[in-house]
Formats: C-alpha cells, sequence, structure tokens
C-alpha cells in the first residue's frame, strides 16, 4: 500500500468533494443568490425609482446585499461535515489541516461568491450605477467576497459546535467585515467621479493576501477547539 | 522508523483524566497498549467509552494526563500519529450525497492512499452492486459497510473504533473479527468499543479495559 497523495492533490480532492456534493444539492447554490438578487431589486420599489437617488446609493446596496448573502450561505461550511463525522475524519488525516480548509473555503467562494460576482453588473444597471464604476465594482467583489468568506469560516469554525450558533456568528464576523465594505463602497464611489481607486483596491488586494495566508491556520485551530 | 515487535507500545495512557458535565468519567486512568492487543472498552452507557476512545485519538483533550505514541506525547507528534492511526467515530463520515464508491475514494485519498480498487474493496464488504448507489439510499448496515470499507486498505498500525458492529450482520461482524485479528497478527493494535459479544475472538485473546459510571 502507497501512501503518495501530495498535497496538490488532497486539495483538489476535496474541492472537487464539496463540488460534487453541492452540485447534487443545488437549492444551497440559488438560496443567497436569489437574496443577493431579491434585495437589490426591492431597494429601487422602497425608495422611489429617481435615477441619481438610486446611482448615489447603488455601491452601497450592491455590496450589503453581497455581504449578507455571503454570511447567509456561511453557516453551511461546515455544519454537515460537522454532523455526519467526516470532519473528524479530516481532522484526523495526514494531510495538514491548513491545506485541506482552504480547499473548503474555495469550494464555498466558486459556489457563493462568483454568482454574485457574475449576477452584480446586471442589478447595477437596475441600479442606475454609473457607467464609470463597473470595473471597480466588479473588481472589489473580486477581491473582496474571498476575504468574507476566509473570515466568515473562522467565525463558523468557532460556532459549528453551537447547536444555535447563527446569531454569535454574525456578532462574531460582522465586525470584520466592516473595512472590506468601507474601502470597497469607497473605490465604487470614487470611480464614480473619474477618481483613481487604485488605493482603496490595493488595500482590499492586502486584505484578501493576509486573510489567505493566515485565516486557513485560525480557521483550523478554531476547528479543532469546536470538536473538543 | 522504530522497528515495531510484539513488545513495542503503541499507545499508552498516561494518568487520562475526563470530567464531562461536571462528573469524573475517569481519573488517573493509566494502560498500555501493545502491538498484537485487541482491546475491548467496556462499560455501561455514559461511562465515557467514547470519550476515552477521542481522547485517545487526539480529538478531545484531556482534563489532566497524557497520551504517548510510541513514547512521544501525540500532541507533539500529531502528524506521524495521524499518519498510523485510523479512527472512526460513531458517525460514519460517510456522505448521504455521494455514491458508495466516491466515498471509499474520497477517504482513501484524504488518508494519503493512491493505489487502490474501490470495487475490490467494495467486493469485500458486500457491497458490489451498489457502487453507483448514493449512501443516502442504502440501507443503515449498508452504510456502515462503506465506512468500514476503509479498514480493508489501510497499513495504518493504530485501529480505534467506537462500536463497529452497529447494524452489521453476524457474518458481516464474524468478518470484522477475522479482520482485527489479522491486523493484530500482523502488528497492529484495535481498540474498540461493543456491547455485542465477540464470536472469533475468544477471550485469552481479548484485553478489556472497564469504564464503570461513577456518581460523583
Amino acid at each position: 500500500m502507497k501512501r503518495g497523495i501530495s498535497f496538490t492533490q488532497a486539495f483538489f480532492t476535496l474541492l472537487q468533494r464539496d463540488l460534487k456534493i453541492a452540485i447534487r444539492h443545488r437549492g444551497d447554490i440559488f438560496n443567497p443568490l436569489l437574496f443577493f438578487i431579491m434585495v437589490v431589486t426591492l431597494f429601487p420599489l422602497g425608495i422611489g425609482p429617481e435615477p441619481q437617488m438610486l446611482a448615489r446609493v447603488a455601491p452601497g446596496i450592491i455590496w450589503v446585499a453581497a455581504l449578507l448573502a455571503s454570511m447567509l450561505s456561511l453557516e453551511r461550511l461546515f455544519k454537515a461535515d460537522f454532523s455526519d463525522g467526516s470532519l473528524e475524519q479530516m481532522l484526523l488525516s495526514p494531510q495538514p489541516l491548513a491545506i485541506l480548509v482552504l480547499a473548503k473555503v474555495l469550494a464555498h467562494w466558486i459556489l457563493t461568491g462568483v454568482p454574485l460576482i457574475i449576477i452584480a453588473p446586471l442589478l447595477a444597471v437596475l441600479l442606475n450605477l454609473d457607467g464609470n464604476s463597473y470595473g471597480a465594482l466588479i473588481s472589489t467583489l473580486a477581491l473582496g467576497t474571498p476575504v468574507l468568506s476566509l473570515l466568515g469560516a473562522i467565525g463558523v469554525a468557532l460556532t459549528v459546535g453551537l447547536r444555535k450558533g447563527g446569531v454569535l456568528l454574525s456578532l462574531l464576523i460582522l465586525p470584520l467585515y466592516i473595512p472590506v465594505l468601507i474601502f470597497a463602497t469607497s473605490a465604487i464611489d470614487a470611480a464614480g467621479m473619474n477618481l483613481p481607486y487604485d488605493g482603496q483596491l490595493a488595500i482590499i488586494g492586502a486584505m484578501l493576501v493576509g486573510s489567505l495566508t493566515l485565516a486557513p491556520f485560525a480557521i483550523g485551530a478554531s476547528l479543532r477547539v469546536s470538536t473538543n | 522508523m522504530t522497528n515495531i515487535t510484539k513488545e513495542t507500545t503503541l499507545v499508552s495512557a498516561s494518568k487520562l483524566t475526563c470530567i464531562r458535565e461536571e462528573r469524573i468519567l475517569f481519573d488517573e486512568l493509566s494502560f498500555d497498549i501493545n502491538a498484537g492487543d485487541i482491546v475491548q472498552i467496556e462499560g455501561p452507557n455514559g461511562a465515557g467509552k467514547t470519550s476515552l476512545l477521542r481522547i485517545l485519538a487526539g480529538l478531545s483533550r484531556p482534563y489532566a494526563g497524557q497520551t504517548f505514541y510510541i513514547n512521544e506525547d501525540i500532541n507533539r507528534c500529531r502528524d506521524e500519529y495521524n499518519e498510523d492511526l485510523l479512527y472512526l467515530g460513531h458517525l460514519a463520515g460517510v456522505k448521504c450525497e455521494l455514491t458508495a464508491e466516491e466515498n471509499l475514494n474520497f477517504n482513501l485519498r484524504i488518508g494519503g492512499y493512491d493505489d487502490f480498487d474501490t470495487s475490490e474493496i467494495l467486493a469485500k464488504v458486500n457491497l458490489t452492486g451498489f457502487e453507483e448507489a448514493l449512501a443516502g439510499h442504502l440501507s443503515a448496515g449498508q452504510h456502515r459497510r462503506t465506512a468500514l470499507s476503509r479498514l480493508w486498505h489501510s497499513n495504518c498500525k493504530i485501529w480505534i473504533l467506537d462500536e463497529p458492529f452497529t447494524a452489521i450482520d453476524k457474518k458481516g461482524v464474524e468478518e470484522l473479527e477475522q479482520l482485527f485479528i489479522q491486523h493484530a497478527d500482523n502488528g497492529g493494535c484495535v481498540i474498540l468499543t461493543t456491547h455485542q459479544d465477540m464470536g472469533i475472538i475468544t477471550d485469552d485473546r481479548l484485553r478489556k479495559i472497564r469504564l464503570d459510571y461513577r456518581f460523583i
């Protein structure tokens, strides 16, 4: 019997498994996306259809909705694995936990973050977002949603053992989401006024790099605590 | 790599104390488990059998005491220990959305193996013909067999099995017992809990560690 699985192979094995499970459980992918679309489409009905007003609030609405949609989908990240025992097996696997956890978060982002990035420009049309801002909208979402998944996963890992962790989860991770929200909306606003916005993008990029390198270890440690 | 002989101590517990819900489950429990041992942890419900197994596997931390893997604290050699440990909890770790074959494939690959034939292994646990069935549609026994199938392709020395015989039929239990004996004869050890009587593993082969229900 040979044990020749490399870290990369282990990473893709888990990624593939999570995507396969999600595809067989399609409702899970569409729920957060549907929530995102509903929130954004309800705003023009609620605050009136004046184009200037909508254009002014568009970045905020899209980002707040994206943030809440991402939070809504988070709880699923480790719950199923925890309740059927697969999480224990992952903790006891000879592969480094950080790599396995990163694969799980990446799968989660592909399933919830990427659809948001694809649908957001369409919804921006609905909100009459300024023509210059589309590039900023897509790039902030592309850099920002992985940060949301990574930071959120730490909170989920800490609360996975609790029966009613939902409220605690939001309390834990919302403060961590606020910097992303501030810099993302400020970048989109700046783009709308034809100002450079690469400073804000660089900060979100830095947050992404920081969380990408550090969050997997924090998630792994939190999971060990939660399954204790 | 240390040479493993019959007398090598694979796992040893040193003064383990476990407290759950303000009740002491066991106190200063010490024992050695050698290569070739088949150990049954016995005791009534709530005596702390599962807690003990989880502590031995390194999933939970004891209130006090240490677990050693060949004379080294498992918290200090977690990677080596995990490589040599196969733990099956009473939650099977089988995904209902995946087929039996996909489950086995995933479990083995995440354990690091890359040379296996899933249909051959599934045949050994009598799941031929069910390879493509979703695990959620299988019966409880077949579900359990999907999890247990990993035992047939493992070079881990230490097997820690929490209630492995649950939902398994008589013939299946016999096959498992034979596998345990074979594993122990090859220098491994098996630590298990069960409430069933075993037929093939005789009392002189089986070592028992008894936990009692305590009220304090």
